[in-house]
């Protein structure tokens, strides 16, 4: 209940900032397809989440934080145009979001990381229809069980960053699969260190 | 927590089953091990070996009392199973069968050579004979003391005739019981995930290898598929009956519990999941009445209990950490389980009302999936990282010690006891795909189960 309490929270936040920022917003109208009456419900899936709209401008700057870098901006504008035309599908092969890596036995994110989620980030604020389903993976080198709570952790990390970000938590799933789904199956450094990630995967838009 | 009645996923259940049987008429569906009907026709009399060694038991083929091939094969089969199923414990030396082709075969239990026998070395000789009886077969063995010449076991079994390694089973199971006092695991069953069908994810998160759950007889015999949904369903657990298995699927998703009644094809999701709750890997305590799992209902993975009816959710552990993994103590009253709350994943063991502090158990490098061992064992197996895999280790509860049973052939990960606290299945890569192997508790009496696919996490029934 806290967490739908936040939602609501945010939604009325995210509405308020909409009226002023409506006019900024580019490609798309600020859509919300569904009537506001129906945002403070409680979601029952990832498609419900298709009718967010537009996130807020950040609230402190991206530099806030503890020395975040600038994110790479003018990559991600060229790129914006051929997004929209995009489907999810084709989105998907071939993610604009790239996946943040990790340590062995780690949930941390390096400055590698925070520079890929801070790109990440700049992409959901342009494409505030996009929703996300974030996928915690580990390499198998750890144990099965184990890996599960590991990928989790690393999924949190990566949307915890997004959120101090300002990309509201409602646009984001995340999912654990542990070691199940390598990326690369072999039993090499180079494999293991692909495997290790939080991996983006677009869900709506 | 929701219920559901048999649509759909327990049509695809029993949908597969069906499919199973259809497809190997000789297999019966996985039925509650009632024995076969069985009578008592001797006086007890227990075989002795030399003094200070087992006794020494030759197990030749059945005696088949008709000569149409169902019943030579079955008279075959239920020589070898029960063969394999009374080395297995090593209550007995078995004399090995290919010694045998000296010895001229009975006819009946009446002219079994049992000079010869002893010439070979047996302290005792099962026989049995197989016959057609209609649409039924009717097995009988017979234990014979080559000293006394007397037969110490006697039980007569009858029935359809794919169940014979069903009836070889029960007769290991009674030997084992009268002879040794030893309850036999012939006919309990594993559990396990696996690749092997091939079946491939579907969604926007692209094609990617499911597991599906399999179960097989002990030995490996009577592998089949439980599930059927093409996703990844992983770490199952049989529940204290033998007639359920929880395992922790993502057909909807994200991980939750389901709990599998695999004779009705219906099942429940009693830990409650949906887009944001998240649960996994369940573990049944003892009496079957509840199940402790993983979830990251409160922000991060932490255990609780809650009722196989899903009411009387309880949180178990609470700390910034991860805490997964549960196991039971035999008696219920204690859970082991992984946390990293000190930094690598280590054992630690709490009480299983969730009050106390938890107590840690290991200084390994990294250590998972703490299986407590049945009672008379107060013991919990568990994976520790040796080197570049892991091995399976035993922590001995009351002295304090740990010792290996595994060393280094491959990875050896995921222990679970047999129902009598004699063997640990396992997985291992000691073959290069991920395959479940049973070991003794002593590390001796190494026997692989799975050969197709890659399979992991076994579980053995009660």
């Amino acid at each position: 209940m806290r967490q739908s309490a936040r939602h609501v929270m945010n939604l009325a936040l995210v509405l308020a900032v909409v009226a002023g920022v409506a006019g900024c917003a580019q490609k798309r109208p600020p859509v919300a397809r569904p009537s506001p009456l129906g945002i403070g419900e409680e979601m029952p899936g990832g498609e419900a989440a298709v009718t967010r709209p537009p996130a807020p401008p950040e609230p402190a700057g991206p530099g806030a934080g503890a020395g975040v870098p600038e994110p790479p901006t003018p990559v991600v504008a060229d790129e914006a145009e051929g997004l929209e035309a995009r489907s999810i599908e084709e989105l998907n092969r071939d993610s604009p979001l790239r996946p943040v890596f990790f340590d062995f036995d780690s949930m941390d994110i390096n400055d590698t990381g925070r520079q890929v989620l801070d790109a990440n980030a700049e992409l959901l604020r342009r494409n505030p229809a996009w929703v996300v389903t974030i996928e915690g993976h580990c390499d198998s080198r750890g144990t099965a069980e184990y890996n599960l709570a590991l990928g989790e952790r690393r999924a949190l990390a990566a949307r915890d960053y997004l959120e101090s970000l300002g990309i509201p938590s409602a646009r984001f799933r995340t999912v654990s699969y542990g070691e199940e789904f390598p990326f690369d199956p072999a039993a090499t450094e180079e494999a293991f260190a692909r495997n290790r990630r939080a991996h983006f995967v677009i869900t709506a838009k | 927590m929701t219920r559901y009645s048999p649509l759909p996923f327990a049509c695809a259940v029993l949908g597969g089953l069906a499919l199973l049987v259809a497809g190997s008429r000789a297999q019966v569906p996985p039925a509650p091990q009632t024995p076969p009907a069985s009578q008592q026709s001797e006086v007890e009399l227990t075989i002795t070996g030399e003094p200070g060694t087992p006794p020494r038991l030759a197990v030749p083929d059945f005696i088949p009392l008709g000569s149409d091939p169902d019943t030579v094969a079955a008279a075959k089969l239920m020589g070898q199973v029960l063969w394999d199923d009374l080395d297995f414990e090593r209550e007995f030396l078995l004399v090995p069968r290919d010694t045998y082709a000296s010895i001229p075969p009975a006819t009946s239990f009446t002219d079994v050579p049992l000079d010869r026998w002893r010439e070979l070395g047996a302290d005792g000789v099962v026989v049995g004979t197989v016959r057609r009886a209609g649409n039924t077969i009717v097995v009988q063995v017979r234990l014979f003391d080559v000293k006394s010449r007397r037969s110490a076991f006697g039980r007569e079994y009858s029935g359809g005739p794919q169940s014979a390694r069903l009836y070889a089973h029960t007769a290991a199971d009674e030997i084992h019981k009268q002879q040794r006092g030893l309850r036999g695991v012939a006919r309990t069953r594993l559990t396990f995930s696996s690749d092997r069908d091939g079946g491939r994810t579907s969604g926007v998160g692209g094609a990617r290898t499911a597991k599906e759950v399999y179960i097989a007889d002990y030995d490996g015999a009577n592998q089949r598929r439980l599930t059927v949904n093409r996703t990844l369903n992983i770490f199952p657990v049989w529940s204290s009956d033998g007639r359920s298995i929880a395992y922790t699927s993502y057909r909807r998703g994200f991980p939750d519990v389901f709990v599998s009644h695999i004779f009705q094809g219906t099942f429940e999701t009693p830990a409650g999941g949906d887009a944001r709750v998240h649960n996994w890997l369940a573990s049944w305590s003892p009496d079957g009445s509840r199940i402790a799992f993983t979830s990251n209902r409160d922000g991060n993975a932490e255990l609780y209990v809650v009722n196989t009816d899903g009411s009387g959710l309880r949180r178990l552990t609470n700390h910034p950490a991860v805490d997964t993994t549960p196991t039971w103590s035999p008696a219920g009253n204690e859970i082991a389980f992984t946390s990293d709350r000190s930094g690598p994943p280590q054992i630690y063991v709490v009480p299983a009302d969730g009050l106390g502090t938890p107590r840690r158990i290991t200084t390994e490098s990294y250590a998972d999936r703490p299986t407590w061992a049945p009672a008379p064992y107060n013991e919990i197996a568990f994976a520790a990282r040796t080197g570049r895999g892991y091995d399976i280790r035993i922590y001995e509860v009351a002295s304090g010690e740990t010792r290996q049973v595994t060393f280094g052939e491959g990875s050896n990960e995921s222990p679970a006891y047999a129902p009598n606290g004699r063997h640990i299945a396992f997985t291992s890569t000691r073959k290069g795909k991920s395959h479940i192997f049973i070991i003794g508790r002593d590390g001796r009496g190494l026997r692989q189960i799975t050969t197709s696919g890659n399979n992991f996490t076994p579980d053995w029934s009660r």
